[in-house]
């Protein structure tokens, strides 16, 4: 190739990646767009900064945004409540700024007003949290209404997903606190016995130890104590691993190819001792047979020349 | 023939070979108890298993290091070389020694010497576990130590899966080398007398 032909042919590249990127960024935001309503809160609520009109000093004022308040309007339009406007969930009078004080006493809508989602409400209340924080431990806590979603399509992204809802908890002591007075355990040091921890953490979810052993979305609710804790490696790592009743669930159905175990993990993960192939495992037994049998005979033979 | 002794394994070779053999006896077991790891049949604890497979993985490295080393400063690595003409037929020959020869009483084809202290199979199956076999092993259990480093997918196939395999059946090649090691070991006049040699260092010659 000459020079002339190797500038051409990288300047088409790099056409056709801009190009590609350029495409792609517009098929995303076709597909849900941010209300003017919403906007309308999100000019506050969107940003590190807000400004607003004081009337009593007659100037606009900029004013630090409470982080916690911040809502990020990705997520929002990626969670499953993307087509809600703001006003759905709470009062209209938030359209004025500053808010009316009393909108501070009113109660937070639930989900549950408007979902019928009273068999997890169940589960709930008989998980550790619930039973040692009460009413104050509400879903809202580990599905934040303003980016809620459920991911399916991808394990890795799913297990992530799912255990940054502990993690922005357990691993934040702000939020912790807000609960309870005492300091929050490190979940890196109390799972110091696990080993590879940040491998297991991309690879199962903090609820394949700490819930029962059905993954209902109803029973995954129900946390249990730590004394309840899936601590024993063979629950995951034995040809019965739990984790394809569990995690992989819904790829069950897959044929195993090749004579490995628990096929369904494989595309995701290697687990020691659940994923042994079957073929190998029998081709290596007859090896040693074979040569155990030659040692026998072997032996057998000194012994008859010996005499 | 009259009893003449020959100092064949120095005292570095012996304390490795000591070290290693207890390395990799221990990493076979623990290895085998993790590939086979069972609910309803605990041999080991998972958790035990991995720590002394951990353990005896590190010394069995540093020990290899320090034999690859030696072989390269000492002349004792020069056994570890072959020409490739006619190995087949010395192979064989030794094979038929072994099966045939042995039991007619007749002379050891190749006789053991300081410059050529193994026969021809000794030496192929040697070199191969030390310089191929343990290799592979040692850089996929690296890899499994640390796994953050291992590529994500080779080709369509989970990259720890793929190590994983090379790993086990890289060991169970090793296992199956130790097996008929320890066996050939004892055919000779006197089956322990092997043995005492790779304590004491001295081969007595029959
Ligand atoms: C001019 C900026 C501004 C606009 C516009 C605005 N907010 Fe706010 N909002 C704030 C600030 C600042 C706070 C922090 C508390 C305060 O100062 O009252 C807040 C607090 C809140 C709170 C938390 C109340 C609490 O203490 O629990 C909610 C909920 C809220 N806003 C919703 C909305 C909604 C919904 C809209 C749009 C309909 C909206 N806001 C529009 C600035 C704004
Ligand atoms: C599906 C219902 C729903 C929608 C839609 C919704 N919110 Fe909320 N929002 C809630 C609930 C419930 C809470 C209380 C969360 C809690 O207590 O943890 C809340 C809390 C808040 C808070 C206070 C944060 C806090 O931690 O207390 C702000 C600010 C807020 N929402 C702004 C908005 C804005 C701006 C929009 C529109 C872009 C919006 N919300 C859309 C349900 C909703
Ligand atoms: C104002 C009423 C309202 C509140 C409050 C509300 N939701 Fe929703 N939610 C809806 C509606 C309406 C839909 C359907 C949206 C659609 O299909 O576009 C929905 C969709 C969903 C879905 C997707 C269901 C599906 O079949 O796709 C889930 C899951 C969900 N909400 C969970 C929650 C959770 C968890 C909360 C509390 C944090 C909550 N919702 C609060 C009204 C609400
Ligand atoms: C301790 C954290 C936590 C609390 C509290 C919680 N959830 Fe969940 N929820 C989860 C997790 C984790 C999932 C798993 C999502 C998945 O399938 O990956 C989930 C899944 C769900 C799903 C989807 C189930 C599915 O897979 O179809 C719904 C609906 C839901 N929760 C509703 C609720 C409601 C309603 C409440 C309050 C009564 C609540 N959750 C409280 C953690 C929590
Ligand atoms: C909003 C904060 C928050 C979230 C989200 C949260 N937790 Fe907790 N969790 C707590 C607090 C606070 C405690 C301590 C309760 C106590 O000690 O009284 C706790 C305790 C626990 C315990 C210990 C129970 C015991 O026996 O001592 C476990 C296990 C646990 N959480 C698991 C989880 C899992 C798994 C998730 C995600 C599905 C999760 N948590 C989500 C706040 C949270
Ligand atoms: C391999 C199984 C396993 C996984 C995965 C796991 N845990 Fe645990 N966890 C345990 C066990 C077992 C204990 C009990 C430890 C003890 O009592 O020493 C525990 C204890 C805890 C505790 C209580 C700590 C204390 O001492 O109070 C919390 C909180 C917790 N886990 C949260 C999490 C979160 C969050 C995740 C996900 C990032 C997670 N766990 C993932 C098995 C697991
Ligand atoms: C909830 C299921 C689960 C439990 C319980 C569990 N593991 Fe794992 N473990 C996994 C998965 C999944 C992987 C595979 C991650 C990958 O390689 O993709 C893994 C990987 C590992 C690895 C890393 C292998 C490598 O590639 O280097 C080690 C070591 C390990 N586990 C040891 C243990 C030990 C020891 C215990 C018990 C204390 C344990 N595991 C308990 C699911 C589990
Ligand atoms: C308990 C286990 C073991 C015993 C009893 C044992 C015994 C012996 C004996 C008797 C010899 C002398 C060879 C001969 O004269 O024929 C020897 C040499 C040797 N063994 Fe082992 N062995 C053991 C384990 C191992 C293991 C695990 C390995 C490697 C993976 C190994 C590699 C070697 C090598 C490479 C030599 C040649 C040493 C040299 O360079 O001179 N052995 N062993």
């Amino acid at each position: 190739m000459n020079m002339k032909n190797l500038i051409f042919t990288l300047l088409f590249f790099a056409v056709a990646m801009f190009q590609s990127s350029f495409v792609k960024a517009e098929g995303e935001e076709e597909k849900v767009e941010m209300s003017p309503e919403n906007r309308h809160c999100l000019q506050c609520h969107g940003n590190k900064y807000y400004s607003f009109y004081n009337e009593v000093a007659e100037r606009t004022e900029h004013k630090l945004m409470n982080p916690y308040f911040v809502i990020d309007s990705v997520s929002y339009l990626q969670g499953e409540h993307q087509g809600h406007y703001c006003t759905d969930c709470h009062l209209e009078d938030y359209n004025t700024y500053p808010h009316a004080p009393e909108l501070k006493l009113e109660p937070k809508i639930s989900c549950l007003l408007c979902h019928d989602f009273s068999a997890i409400e169940e589960e709930v209340s008989q998980s550790v949290h619930y039973e040692a924080l009460g009413d104050q431990f509400h879903c809202e806590l580990c599905h934040d209404p303003h980016s809620n979603k459920i991911v399916k399509s991808n394990i890795e992204e799913l297990i992530e997903y799912n255990n940054s809802r502990c993690l922005n908890c357990h691993n934040n002591i702000d939020k912790y606190q807000l609960l309870v007075s005492h300091k929050n355990p490190e979940i890196l040091k109390t799972h110091s016995w696990l080993p590879n921890q940040t491998l297991h953490f991309q690879h199962v979810r903090c609820i394949e130890c700490h819930t029962a052993v059905n993954d209902t979305a109803e029973a995954l609710h129900h946390i249990l104590p730590k004394e309840q804790a899936v601590r024993k490696c063979v629950e995951c790592h034995s040809t019965n691993s739990m984790l394809s009743n569990k995690l992989y669930k819904y790829e069950k159905a897959k044929d195993p190819k090749g004579g490995f175990y628990n096929t369904v993990i494989l595309n995701d993960s290697y687990v020691i001792g659940a994923n042994r192939n079957k073929y190998l495992n029998n081709i290596s037994l007859l090896i040693f047979a074979l040569t155990f049998g030659g040692i026998f005979i072997h032996i057998v033979m000194r012994i008859i020349k010996r005499k | 023939m009259e009893s003449k002794k020959m100092y064949l394994y120095p005292v570095w070779l012996r304390i490795w070979h000591g070290v290693n053999a207890i390395c990799i006896i221990m990493l076979i077991v623990t290895g085998v108890s993790l590939h086979y790891a069972d609910m309803e049949y605990p041999f080991m604890s998972f958790g035990l298993s991995i720590t002394l497979h951990n353990i005896f993985g590190v010394i069995a490295l540093i020990s290899y290091v320090i034999f690859f080393a030696m072989n390269r400063l000492f002349l004792n690595g020069l056994q570890y070389r072959m020409k490739l003409k006619g190995l087949m037929k010395r192979l064989i020959d030794q094979g038929k020694y072994y099966m045939f020869g042995y039991f007619k009483g007749e002379p050891k084809p190749f006789p053991i010497s300081e410059e050529n202290k193994f026969n021809p199979l000794q030496r192929v199956s040697y070199t191969v576990t030390m310089y191929i076999l343990m290799p592979i092993v040692i850089i996929t259990g690296i890899g499994l130590l640390y796994p953050e480093v291992i590529m994500d997918e080779v080709a369509g196939v989970n990259g720890i899966q793929l190590t994983a395999l090379l790993h086990a059946i890289m060991g169970y090649f090793i296992s199956l080398f130790l097996v008929i090691h320890l066996y050939v070991a004892s055919v000779g006049k006197h089956p322990l007398k092997n043995y005492k040699s790779i304590v004491t260092g001295y081969h007595e010659h029959e």
